[in-house]
């Protein structure tokens, strides 16, 4: 017997459905992909690092948190929400290798693999949310040299909080982009839609419910945002020991962030799953 | 090992339609174990709307389709763990090696460890791959990737390999290998075999065919059998009034002659005689006549009524 019917029938013996191996490898593929692509790298990260370096010298001098709270520099004010703008970045440019993975057929071949739907989703997510985790820590690292200190278990819940804030957010771009078929597509909603989700989520300017008419309508659009709770979140596990006068007045509690970032996570990866067991036109190449 | 008797592919009653378009009106179709069956039949003729449903690509509307005994709508999963399918667009991860495209593979079928990594330095030897496994899929030629997606649709040893157009982009000596490999794994791993083609010289190497045409079936059979059922050579005869000289043949000879295209087409074993009689019976009528070995497009047109590109042409509107 040759040896090609030997690895045949070797092969064919073990077969089985292993859906966490199917996670893994497209995970996996995930950062193998981002690793090589460099500059994704620094478009993610290079971005945000940008905003922050000058927004918080230009709208520095006349920053003041409403309520007439601690003594809060706007660059120590917009750090969580660049963190954040971070995240959005790299999770959404992930995702919108759902379209390419489309457009080469790659996906092809995995919608055909015997494998459950929510194994190649989830895998999508967790790839596209391990690469942003990783860029927000870079951001972290930088944050160090202006003052910011962690604990090891600050750390190590602002790790976990920005990944779950990740895993909703890749979720959200899934949905957009199962559904498109050009990156152009993409972009429209991303200026449109995802940048206004961030610029309303607390983390370019606090929102102030005491204000005009105006401002107050924004404040209710900020509370109803589930990114909100992220940003909010994080300010307050990044100023875990500053005290409650340097944060923002009507600040959300962290129970009250965490169930909300655990719940937006959820129902995006549920989504997620319920749009890529619809068949789209675009599946066939 | 117990004898498995299914056929690998069994369609009965089968339709299908994107919207308005009926791609598949009713189908009846049965594939055995072991044979290389070719799909053959012009663009929009239905055979990739089979092909899809029968990798599972697409669900199944109406009808009843069974793969190596497993019913695609019901028993999804045990169908795809058995199939191995190579799409006409590549499905190859451009960024990756070649390693690395058949590991993510092996893991989406559940193989892993030392049985995934025999597996695939077997696959790659075998199709003249081991020298570029470390290559990015990107820096390969067109041959070359072609023969990483067989690897790919190969590497879990599929009971059934389904190909849509394998040979499309390939040159004369790629397609040449295409069909070693074919009936390689045919030989030695009893593989069934089931592609689509448009080409009728390729659709003429499988063992047996089915020629779709506006989503039925209209010829199933070896490609022998099909031509020797055309009835004789083909005598094709161009001419400035083929109405007109057609039903003077009809009337004359008594032969069924047809006008297919403007050109006037009539299938007779003693053809290769009538040619003079036609000569000297319509002297100054014909330019030219040509006596040809029946060959598929003979049995296309013969169970058609038309060419086999007729339809592309009028879908391309000329």
């Amino acid at each position: 017997m040759s040896s090609v019917l030997e690895t045949g029938t070797e092969t064919r013996a073990a077969l089985q459905t292993r859906p966490w191996l199917a996670v893994g490898t497209l995970c996996t593929r995930e950062l193998v992909r981002f690793a090589r692509q460099r500059n994704r790298v620094f478009g993610a990260i290079g971005q945000p690092v940008l905003f922050w370096v000058l927004f918080g010298a230009g709208l520095g001098p006349s920053f003041r948190l409403p309520g007439g709270g601690g003594d809060v520099s706007y660059r120590e004010y917009f750090f969580p929400g660049a963190l954040v703008l971070i995240l959005l970045f790299t999770a959404i440019f992930a995702t919108i290798s759902i379209i390419e993975d489309r457009r080469e057929g790659f996906l092809q071949s995995v919608l055909i693999a015997p494998t459950p739907r929510w194994s190649l989703v989830f895998g999508k997510l967790l790839g596209g949310a391990l690469i942003a985790l990783v860029q927000g820590l870079v951001f972290l690292a930088l944050g160090l040299t202006v003052g910011l200190k962690f604990s090891a278990v600050s750390l190590a819940a602002i790790t976990l909080f920005s990944f779950l804030i990740s895993l909703a957010l890749t979720g959200l771009g899934f949905i957009i982009a199962w559904r498109l078929d050009s990156t152009q597509g993409f972009h429209a909603i991303m200026s449109v839609f995802l940048m206004p989700m961030w610029l309303l989520s607390g983390a370019f300017f606090p929102a102030d419910p005491h204000g005009s008419t105006g401002a107050a309508i924004l404040a209710w659009i900020i509370r109803l945002n589930p990114l909100t709770y992220g940003v909010a979140g994080l300010r307050r596990l990044l100023y875990w020991n500053a005290g409650e006068a340097s944060l923002p007045a009507d600040l959300p509690s962290l129970s009250v962030c965490w169930l909300v970032v655990l719940v937006f996570a959820a129902t995006t990866f549920a989504l997620s799953w319920q749009a890529a067991g619809k068949r789209t036109t675009g599946d066939l190449l | 090992m117990i004898m498995n008797v299914s056929a690998a592919v069994s369609v009965s009653r089968l339709a299908h339609r994107y919207g308005e378009r009926q791609a598949i009106v009713s189908l009846d179709l049965e594939v055995p174990r072991g044979e290389i069956f070719a799909l053959l039949g012009p663009n929009g003729g239905g055979k990739t709307t089979l092909f899809r449903l029968l990798s599972t690509l697409i669900p199944l509307q109406q009808g009843q389709v069974e793969v190596l005994g497993f019913n695609v709508a019901r028993q999804t999963a045990e169908v795809r763990r058995r199939i191995g399918v190579v799409f006409q667009a590549p499905s190859l991860d451009k960024k990756l090696t070649v390693a690395e495209n058949l590991r993510h593979q092996g893991h989406l079928y559940g193989m892993s460890g030392a049985a995934l990594r025999r597996r695939q330095d077997e696959m790659l030897a075998r199709l003249g791959l081991s020298d570029r496994r470390g290559e990015l899929v990107e820096t390969l030629s067109g041959g070359m990737r072609r023969r990483v997606e067989l690897a790919k649709g190969m590497l879990h040893a599929p009971e059934l390999l389904l190909l849509d157009e394998p040979s499309t982009g390939l040159d004369p000596g790629a397609r040449s290998d295409l069909w070693d490999y074919l009936q390689q794994v045919r030989a030695e791993d009893g593989v069934t075999v089931v592609l689509t083609t448009h080409l009728l010289e390729e659709a003429d190497k499988a063992d047996r065919l089915a020629i779709l045409n506006a989503g039925s079936l209209v010829a199933l059979d070896t490609p022998d059998a099909l031509r020797a059922g055309v009835g004789g050579d083909s005598l094709v005869i161009e001419t400035d009034e083929p109405d007109d000289l057609a039903a003077a043949i009809r009337e004359r000879f008594d032969y069924p002659a047809a006008v297919v295209d403007g050109s006037v087409r009539l299938e007779r074993p003693d053809a290769p005689q009538l040619v003079a009689s036609l000569f000297e019976a319509f002297p100054g009528r014909m330019r030219t006549i040509t006596l040809g070995r029946p060959t598929l497009e003979d049995v296309f047109i013969a169970r058609t009524g038309h060419r086999f590109w007729h339809e592309r042409r009028e879908a391309a509107g000329e």
